[in-house]
């Protein structure tokens, strides 16, 4: 009873270290756009928090050179680990908390990989996983006032869409040889219709990367530039700076869902492309 | 532009102009972002976060199939293994009460078909040993009664002959006093008395 009470004060404690830490947060982050309203008088500069810079020095960046987005990766692997290895060191029957939720995001990807894709698609689970939390970690990490968002750069979210379009396409042929282009001759079709639909259905095929990559980069990037202009407000209005404020808390709300739809939204329409790969046939 | 390159470039003042060349043409890049850009659209950070990004990728896949998601689904198997094994254990345990239940219902109908023949036995038994005793009795009861017969009739008898001898004795004198002097033929009184009594 005594210990598990001190356990209980103990898990209360963190908890309230969390809400404190994320508190003290806040405050800088409104302090620095106050700051930076100021500085400029009202030049809200919302695109300034994407700019890559290096994390030590001052140089270029280079191929190798260890920058913020380096930082911010590298922070997301460890979310991975904390989730899924230390959160689940147990191995217990009936699981703790952190160890059900990695069951559940291992339950939730592996059913959504299964009921889009099917059940010869289980082997690429692995992969579409580690798309799912990495995403799902970047987009969350991103969230942290004053961090830095690496899926918010069109460059390591047109990676992620070309390696899914890629792998789709090239097993799309391994395994169907040329009978994967009958994914582009819709064969319920009138066959005057066939061309046309063959020519609309390889654009969109071709499209594909390319809408993959720029929803998820633009939505979390219009969605912080957003958070980046009320705060800039915020900075700029003095204390009629409460309205962009309670602004930013409700844009916050939807930035949080918005982080987590989208890594729902990548992650299905890499099962969905799986799927065509597998199944070419309409 | 010499007195950019010198305080982006600091310690590499000594290198060649060709390097400073470059250095002054990234900052100028740079800057133009920082400015009015995209930093999305700077091209000279792709190279750098395709990079990093393949290695997180790689890592994070690693991490998972090689630790995490054999552990998980080891956890899940044992787990689902677990539920079949209980779920079997306690069907076993149900047929288990059941069958006891069964032969603790047969155990009590044959206990009580028991006790029903014993008390029935039991029962007989007395009734028999209860006959034998009144059949003795009866018999006892007949027996006594006989002999009660058999003495009064023998008292009765007594009676009557002592009757009779004192009737004859009386009569004797009777007739002695009625004929004094006279010889007094006793046979004849007793017969005449023996005659009147029995009559």
């Amino acid at each position: 009873m005594a210990t598990e009470s001190t356990n209980s004060e103990t898990k209360d404690g963190a908890g309230r270290l969390v809400a404190y830490v994320l508190i003290g947060l806040a405050v800088i982050a409104f302090i620095a756009a106050y700051l930076d309203g100021y500085a400029g008088g009202l030049a809200i500069k919302p695109m300034d928090q994407f700019v890559i810079s290096p994390l030590f020095g001052d140089g270029s960046v280079g191929i190798f050179t260890i920058t913020n987005a380096t930082l911010w990766m590298a922070l997301s692997v460890l979310c991975v680990v904390a989730l899924m290895v230390w959160g689940t060191r147990g191995r217990n029957v009936v699981p703790s908390r952190s160890q059900s939720m990695a069951e559940l995001a291992y339950g939730f990807v592996r059913q959504m990989v299964e009921d889009v894709a099917g059940k010869d698609a289980l082997p690429y689970f692995p992969y579409i996983f580690t798309l799912f939390l990495y995403i799902l970690f970047a987009n969350f990490l991103g969230l942290i006032p004053t961090s830095f968002t690496t899926t918010s750069h069109i460059a390591v979210t047109a990676v992620l869409a070309m390696a899914v379009f890629l792998t789709v396409t090239i097993l799309g042929f391994v395994k169907n040889g040329v009978g994967f282009l009958s994914l582009f001759w819709v064969a319920s079709a009138p066959l005057a219709l066939r061309p046309v639909l063959a020519i609309i259905e390889l654009i969109s095929y071709f499209v594909r990367p390319v809408s993959h990559s720029i929803r998820l980069a633009g939505n979390v990037m219009a969605g912080h530039a957003v958070l980046k202009v009320f705060a800039g407000f915020a900075g700029a209005l003095g204390l009629a700076g409460i309205a962009p404020i309670i602004g930013i808390v409700a844009i916050y709300g939807l930035e949080v869902l918005v982080a987590g739809i989208q890594a729902y939204v990548f992650t299905i329409l890499t099962c969905v492309y799986l799927k065509d790969a597998l199944h070419p046939h309409h | 532009m010499a007195d950019e390159s010198e305080t982006t470039g600091g310690t590499e003042a000594a290198h060649g102009g060709l390097e400073a060349g470059l250095e002054v043409a990234i900052g100028t890049d740079r800057g133009a972002t920082d400015g009015a850009g995209m930093p999305q659209l700077d091209f000279a950070t792709f190279d750098n976060q395709v990079f990093w990004l393949v290695l997180t990728l790689l890592a994070i896949y690693f991490i998972l199939s090689k630790i995490a998601l054999p552990r998980i689904s080891s956890v899940l198997a044992e787990r689902q293994g677990t539920l079949t094994s209980d779920l079997a254990a306690a069907e076993d345990l149900k047929r288990q009460a059941a069958d006891a239940e069964e032969s603790y219902n047969a155990a009590l109908a044959n206990a009580r078909a028991e006790a029903q023949r014993i008390s029935q036995e039991t029962r007989d038994e007395i009734q028999e040993q209860l006959q034998v005793e009144i059949d003795k009795a009866d018999a006892e009861i007949g027996a006594r009664a006989a002999e009660g017969e058999a003495r009064i009739l023998e008292i009765e008898a007594g009676a009557l002959a002592t009757a009779e001898e004192v009737a004859r004795d009386v009569a004797i004198e009777i007739v002695k006093a009625l004929a004094p002097g006279q010889d007094v033929d006793a046979a004849k009184v007793a017969a005449a008395v023996a005659n009147r009594v029995r009559g």
